[in-house]
């Protein structure tokens, strides 16, 4: 290597006043005192957020909790190929094959299982890579709390879409030729409406 | 890179085949085929003559072949410093009788990395002075890394059978007829930043012995590579040094690719470079600031997080994931950046440097800092090379090698800037190289970022990258491709590699075997904070018992690459 492509950065020598606590201690409180004031009266640059009442925006390729799409008819895109459970690294996806009464052409598959263990998956969009009929994406959503380890595989009930495509809010999914949402920094963050009433089901419990 | 032809003779000369040297043709580096019995005097003579002056050794492994009648290979990877050249050293031992002599003596770098092998494979290695396990539970049974051994077995492994060093047991008495104490620093303490283990007998408060115990977060990255496809391990890597994640990524795919003999499209590169780089200061922010926390800094180290915050942002919205990405694949990248990237990196580049301005008006000229680190964990050229140390903390000590620079890799050699080394070799030398790195990391990200020019992410080359999805869902030979890419992996030929790159702790080296098939035969990674952890205990010998929580922070231990 030249010695031309080395910068040497050896201590300094202190200097006459670092000698002495009292500047440099005035010096190091005019930096905290110019982020306390910047971050008091602007928040344009400060990261933390208050969550959960602001929660922070993320792009549309976050990976989070997988959805399977349907086709027009309410059946779901999936033809248990078997592409995604071979991709998957960390074995979390289960599929049963079972035959399709409905389908027009003979021999066609649709899953009769397809459990995925939200807690083996890595979130890593393998999955989403390896379909080959756009069945399997991911979704935004990545606050999931489980209560036990069976609550934490989701079946098909629960995966399948539900409600028209752009009511899902769409995360990781093969991209071709379609517009992406430009990214935005300093972070985007949007305040979350607050609750309105306790949720039912609690306000039943005497 | 690799050696010169006259080098090469000269090798030839001293260790003619008569002696039990083979070469084996045809490899990245030249590779020579060692029996164990020479292996002694071929060490000393490849360390100590200046013709071939290798005086650092950056690799131990081993390789398993069951169906050969030496069943083993332990591999020796030597770099020269000087020369700039690289050599591969291969001693078959055979199941019955798998010693191999130990080259402690002639390299302390092979402390930890002989117990690896011996841990993962069983091989023993005479003259070793602590050969013992160093990955797996003292208790545990059978040796990971056979081919035969099931990976699906499970032991019961209890915390009173735990790793005790021998001289822990002893009673020893200072001076003055007090007993000194033995303290276990972790697993679980705060400042180790993750799980690891060290044992130090106390004298007061001076450590006057010290040993490591690690392998808390082993989970067996090379076993699982195995078992999976060579696109199926890019999550796997992240999960290494998963600070800077996309680096892992970055360096496994140079490898494989290297293996295929394919490249990624130019776009690609310029976006590894980008992102690799933000990712090394990620990194270096996450060292120091957990250091300066260590210390008693806490406000630095909120400020500089706000850069990483801001990263992890880009990442997350270039790879949808923040932590670990898995955006890299063999060939490129898994799609392309969104728009308004240019325009993000562009204000990161704005953004970060009055933040690291802010931490050094707090902390470099800090009268208390420099009290509390310089002269602390002092480690000299020679013994930082002798433990097999490469990065930041190597540059510390006054040895400038930057693999970016010896050996360039995805077109470094066209970047301008410079590699920051210190003399003083200490911690205080450590944080002001990283501070330096950091702003030559903007340097190259500002460069980078004229050159990102439109055009493909991911090689066209469909043995190795999946075809584009427009194809899949259209066309029949696509969708084949795609197929089988996905059920049976990509066919990398046979032969192996040692692709290393600078990762943000060093020389982060990943020794690829392929038989031929769709997952690597074996996939050995060099972990560049493992060979810093293991002069740590030895480091710690006759200093006070805070300073060894400085020390630490200083070397930027991960726990995830640290423990595979």
């Amino acid at each position: 290597m030249r010695n031309t492509d080395v910068v040497v950065c050896d201590p300094k020598p202190l200097r006459f006043w670092q000698r002495f606590y009292l500047v440099e201690v005035l010096k190091g409180l005019g930096v905290t005192l110019r982020h306390f004031l910047g971050n008091l009266f602007g928040r344009k640059y400060t990261v933390t957020v208050e969550w959960p009442e602001v929660k922070r925006e993320y792009s549309d390729r976050l990976r989070g909790r997988h959805v399977l799409l349907t086709r027009e008819d309410g059946s779901p895109r999936c033809v248990a190929c078997y592409m995604c459970e071979t991709a998957c690294p960390a074995d979390c996806i289960h599929i049963e094959a079972e035959e399709d009464p409905t389908s027009t052409v003979e021999w066609e598959k649709r899953p009769k299982v397809f459990n995925i263990d939200l807690l083996r998956c890595v979130f890593c969009g393998l999955c989403v890579d390896a379909c080959p009929k756009e069945a399997i994406i991911m979704t935004r959503h990545h606050e999931m709390a489980f209560t036990g380890r069976e609550e934490a595989v989701a079946t098909i009930d629960t995966l399948l879409q539900k409600g028209p495509i752009d009511r899902i809010d769409l995360g990781y999914r093969p991209y071709y030729g379609r517009e992406s949402r430009p990214i935005t920094l300093p972070i985007p963050v949007r305040v979350e409406p607050a609750p309105k009433a306790p949720r039912p089901d609690l306000a039943a419990t005497p | 890179m690799s050696m010169s032809q006259e080098k090469l003779e000269s090798f030839r000369r001293a260790f003619p085949p008569s002696r039990g040297v083979e070469e084996i043709p045809g490899q990245d580096i030249p590779t020579f085929q060692v029996e164990r019995e020479l292996l002694p005097e071929l060490a000393r003579r490849l360390k100590d003559d200046p013709d071939f002056d290798f005086k650092m050794l950056s690799d131990v492994c081993g390789v398993d072949w069951p169906e050969r009648q030496a069943r083993f290979d332990v591999v020796y990877h030597l770099y020269s410093l000087t020369h700039n050249h690289r050599l591969r050293l291969k001693v078959p031992v055979s199941e019955q009788d798998a010693v191999v002599p130990s080259v402690y003596g002639v390299w302390r770098a092979a402390d930890w990395f002989e117990r690896e092998v011996f841990d993962m494979f069983g091989v023993r290695f005479s003259g070793h002075p602590n050969l013992k396990r160093i990955l797996c539970h003292p208790s545990f049974q059978g040796h990971a890394l056979r081919k035969d051994y099931d990976p699906g077995q499970r032991w019961l492994l209890r915390e009173g059978e735990q790793d005790e060093p021998s001289w822990a047991r002893e009673v020893q008495e200072d001076e003055d007829h007090f007993e000194t104490q033995v303290l276990n620093l972790g697993p679980s303490h705060p400042a180790t930043h993750g799980t690891l283990r060290t044992v130090v007998r106390l004298d007061g408060e001076v450590i006057t012995r010290a040993e490591c115990e690690i392998g808390y977060l082993h989970r067996c990255f090379e076993k699982m590579s195995e078992r999976h496809t060579w696109n199926q391990i890019i999550p796997y890597t992240d999960r290494l040094n998963y600070c800077s994640a996309m680096m892992n990524g970055v360096g496994y795919a140079l490898a494989v690719e290297k293996l295929l003999g394919v490249e990624a499209p130019p776009r690609a590169q310029v976006i590894r470079v980008i992102l690799s780089e933000l990712s090394r200061i990620m990194d270096h922010i996450v060292c120091i600031g957990a250091n300066l926390n260590d210390v008693g800094a806490m406000t630095p180290f909120l400020y500089v997080y706000q850069a990483r915050e801001e990263i992890y942002s880009l990442l997350e919205a270039c790879a949808g994931g923040r932590l670990t990405i898995s955006y890299v694949r063999v060939g490129g990248l898994a799609n392309d950046v969104p728009e308004g990237f240019e325009e993000a990196v562009r204000y990161l580049l704005r953004r970060i440097p009055p933040l690291v301005d802010d931490m050094e008006r707090l902390i470099t000229e800090n009268r208390i800092f420099r009290q509390r680190t310089e002269g602390i964990g002092k480690l000299s050229a020679a013994e930082a090379v002798d433990w097999g140390w490469t990065g930041p903390c190597l540059r510390a000590s006054g040895v400038p090698y930057d693999v970016r620079k010896t050996n360039p890799y995805l077109g470094y050699e066209t970047y301008d800037f410079k590699v920051p080394i210190a003399t003083t070799g200490d911690t205080y030398a450590r944080y002001l190289v990283r501070v330096e790195e950091i702003r030559q990391s903007l340097k190259i990200v500002e460069q980078a970022l004229k050159r990102l020019a439109p055009g493909p992410i991911i090689t066209d080359n469909h043995h190795v990258a999946l075809p584009p999805k427009e194809k899949v869902y259209t066309e029949m030979e696509a969708l084949i491709w795609h197929f089988k890419l996905i059920m049976e992996g990509m066919k990398v030929p046979k032969g192996e590699v040692y692709g290393f790159t600078e990762g943000a702790n060093g020389e982060l080296g990943f020794y690829t075997i392929s038989d031929g098939g769709g997952s690597p035969y074996r996939l050995h990674c060099r972990p560049p904070c493992f060979a810093v952890f293991q002069a740590y205990p030895h480091m710690l010998e006759g200093h006070m018992i805070a300073d060894s929580i400085a020390i630490l922070g200083s070397l930027n231990i991960i726990a995830g690459e640290l423990d595979r």
